[in-house]
């Protein structure tokens, strides 16, 4: 009989985890730091003819492609002679469980249903969890969701309880956790006692499932307007969302568009923290999980993440979560489409970016995700109320996450900052030579760090020599 | 005496998966100060009072223990209330899109 303690569980790990995705990642190692990223995602994962048919058996994708015109003209009012680009948007709140997160899902739960796995099993509080759920009782699987919901006072996220009724309400089983990271050991015991497979967010699977998204896109401009799109914003917290659409936009030959993440800054809280908690009013799209998955994909539930938002970020910006909620409030007013919360993070940091591009020029913000009770400014904004923290109008600026949420006075106000990027490409960089304790490495070794951080080698050379004193061998 | 709840009852039921003091090294101090909890929802196997220690059998058909806490346990979240801070929007840019350009 297995010893289930925590550090019992979590040495054996490795072995469940292998069993629960069926990939053997140690096949793809190679040098002394990295692994071959794109040999994986061809042979683990699906070809995009494959995937699209996958998708169009359970009626996923295909979304809407909405130009807003409303939108548009009010940031065109706001912006010098000359500026304020058209603004398109992805609707993905169109997807049979209401995000784009149904892409992500549907690859995972056809293979587990290929390869003769009972059910399947996700630790998400997102929409995930419904995605997943969603998809597998179209293929006639079992559903297990792990969640992240309450603090130690039994208080609720409203938007995770919304998340977890909506996998109630396609039959899946929901357990739902306090506060911790440890909700990990408890996703390993499910995966050990059911034998299910792990419909993880970062296998290939997962990210290939985006990829579609990042094509259609580009299908659609070109049969619209005859062009690709000058930038695409993407919600950015574990990194699948863009690394997939940036991969879908590259396969549709958009190799020139611009990708820009954007996450709601949640700055000075920590989110394994009880306290923290229930402090926040955004529980994705946020730099707590942008910022340390971009310079740490590896950290995920898989041995090999197949997010790497670095590899294909061009730049990072983040918005303040009063801002979020003004430009969700405006995208009902103006544009007639109650979306959102979280799912709007990027439109409100294209509003900002609209204003410095060219008037003729296209910027997509590609997802929308349902709404509802619990999942919703109102919901939000009462919540974040009732825990204290200082709801007002005034100037986004001051917003402290955890202390405030300011709701603009005027959308002028609205503004995309940015995230050092410099920066994350270094912390990626000293991550990577703390875990694998290197003294000097060789030319592959240098190439899957260039690769890793969208740079050439000598850009990633000269880095590792000057900040690290980290010796290239050849090359 | 309580209410005895029946045999087959929707009920959600409590575990405390690791008590405060066996939390993971890498937690905060706040957190390690509380245990790590699960509440799950099945139908209840034998009939039984709130608070006793019953099993359930959950939609996947796995048999759990745990305390039990609730039966047909609500969705309590909501919209709530009316943001005032939020009301202005809509007035407001409708507005600045009626200014004729200057």
């Amino acid at each position: 009989m297995a010893v289930n303690d925590y550090e019992s569980v979590m040495s054996r790990k490795n072995e469940i985890m292998k069993k629960a995705v069926g990939i053997d990642y140690e096949r793809f190692a190679q040098g002394k730091v990295g692994f071959d990223y794109e040999r994986m995602m061809s042979e683990v994962g699906y070809k995009l003819d494959e995937i699209i048919k996958i998708q169009k058996e359970t009626a996923v994708g295909q979304t809407p492609f909405i130009e807003l015109k409303n939108i548009s003209e009010l940031a065109r009012k706001l912006a010098p002679e000359g500026k304020g680009a058209r603004i398109f948007l992805k609707d993905e709140a169109a997807n049979p469980s209401g995000s784009y997160k149904a892409r992500r899902a549907s690859v995972s739960v056809y293979h587990a249903k290929k390869e003769g796995y009972p059910g399947v099993v996700a630790a998400t509080s997102g929409n995930y969890g419904a995605a997943v759920a969603s998809q597998a009782v179209m293929r006639n699987l079992e559903s297990i969701i792990v969640q992240e919901v309450f603090d130690s006072r039994g208080v609720g996220q409203p938007e995770i309880l919304e998340k977890g009724r909506k996998c109630e309400a396609y039959g899946s089983e929901v357990l739902q956790l306090s506060v911790g990271p440890e909700l990990f050991y408890t996703f390993l015991r499910v995966l050990e006692d059911t034998g299910y497979f792990n419909a993880s967010l970062y296998t290939p699977f997962g990210i290939a499932g985006v990829e579609p998204l990042g094509y259609e896109i580009v299908q659609e401009l070109q049969e619209r307007e005859n062009r690709n799109p000058d930038a695409v914003i993407i919600t950015h917290a574990g990194g699948g969302n863009l690394t997939g659409t940036a991969r879908g936009l590259l396969k549709a030959g958009a190799d020139d568009t611009k990708i820009v993440a954007a996450s709601v800054d949640l700055s000075g809280l920590h989110m394994a923290s009880d306290h923290d908690f229930n402090r926040k009013s955004f529980t994705t799209g946020h730099t707590g999980f942008g910022v340390p998955f971009a310079t740490w994909p590896d950290r995920a539930d898989v041995p090999r993440n197949a997010a790497r938002a670095l590899r294909y970020m061009d730049d990072y910006v983040t918005v303040k979560q009063g801002e979020v909620f003004y430009i969700t409030e405006a995208l009902a007013q103006i544009e007639g489409m109650e979306r959102g919360p979280a799912g709007n993070t990027s439109l409100a940091a294209a509003f900002d970016l609209a204003q410095e591009m060219d008037e003729d020029q296209i910027i997509v913000v590609q997802e929308t995700e349902y709404t509802g009770a619990g999942k919703h400014p109102m919901a939000q904004l009462n919540f974040a109320k009732e825990n204290g923290i200082d709801v007002r109008n005034g100037n986004p600026d001051e917003e402290e996450a955890g202390k405030s949420v300011i709701i603009p006075e005027h959308p002028s106000q609205i503004r995309a900052r940015e995230v050092e990027l410099e920066k994350l490409k270094s912390s990626y960089l000293r991550k990577v030579i703390e875990e694998t304790n290197v003294k000097e490495i060789n030319d592959i070794d240098l190439q899957f760090l260039a690769d890793e951080i969208k740079k050439t080698k000598a850009e990633t050379r000269e880095i590792l020599e000057k900040e690290f004193n980290l010796s290239v061998v050849g090359g | 005496m309580g209410e005895v709840i029946e045999a087959g009852s929707w009920v959600q039921i409590y575990q405390v998966i690791l008590p405060a003091g066996e939390r993971a090294p890498q937690v905060p101090e706040d957190t390690k100060k509380v245990p790590l909890e699960l509440k799950v929802k099945g139908f209840l196997k034998e009939d039984a009072e709130l608070g006793d220690t019953v099993k359930i059998k959950t939609v996947t058909n796995r048999i759990l223990e745990g305390e039990l806490i609730k039966v047909n346990p609500p969705y309590e979240h909501k919209y709530g209330k009316m943001i005032p801070e939020l009301l202005q929007v809509g007035p407001q840019i409708r507005e600045i899109l009626r200014e004729e350009e200057v």
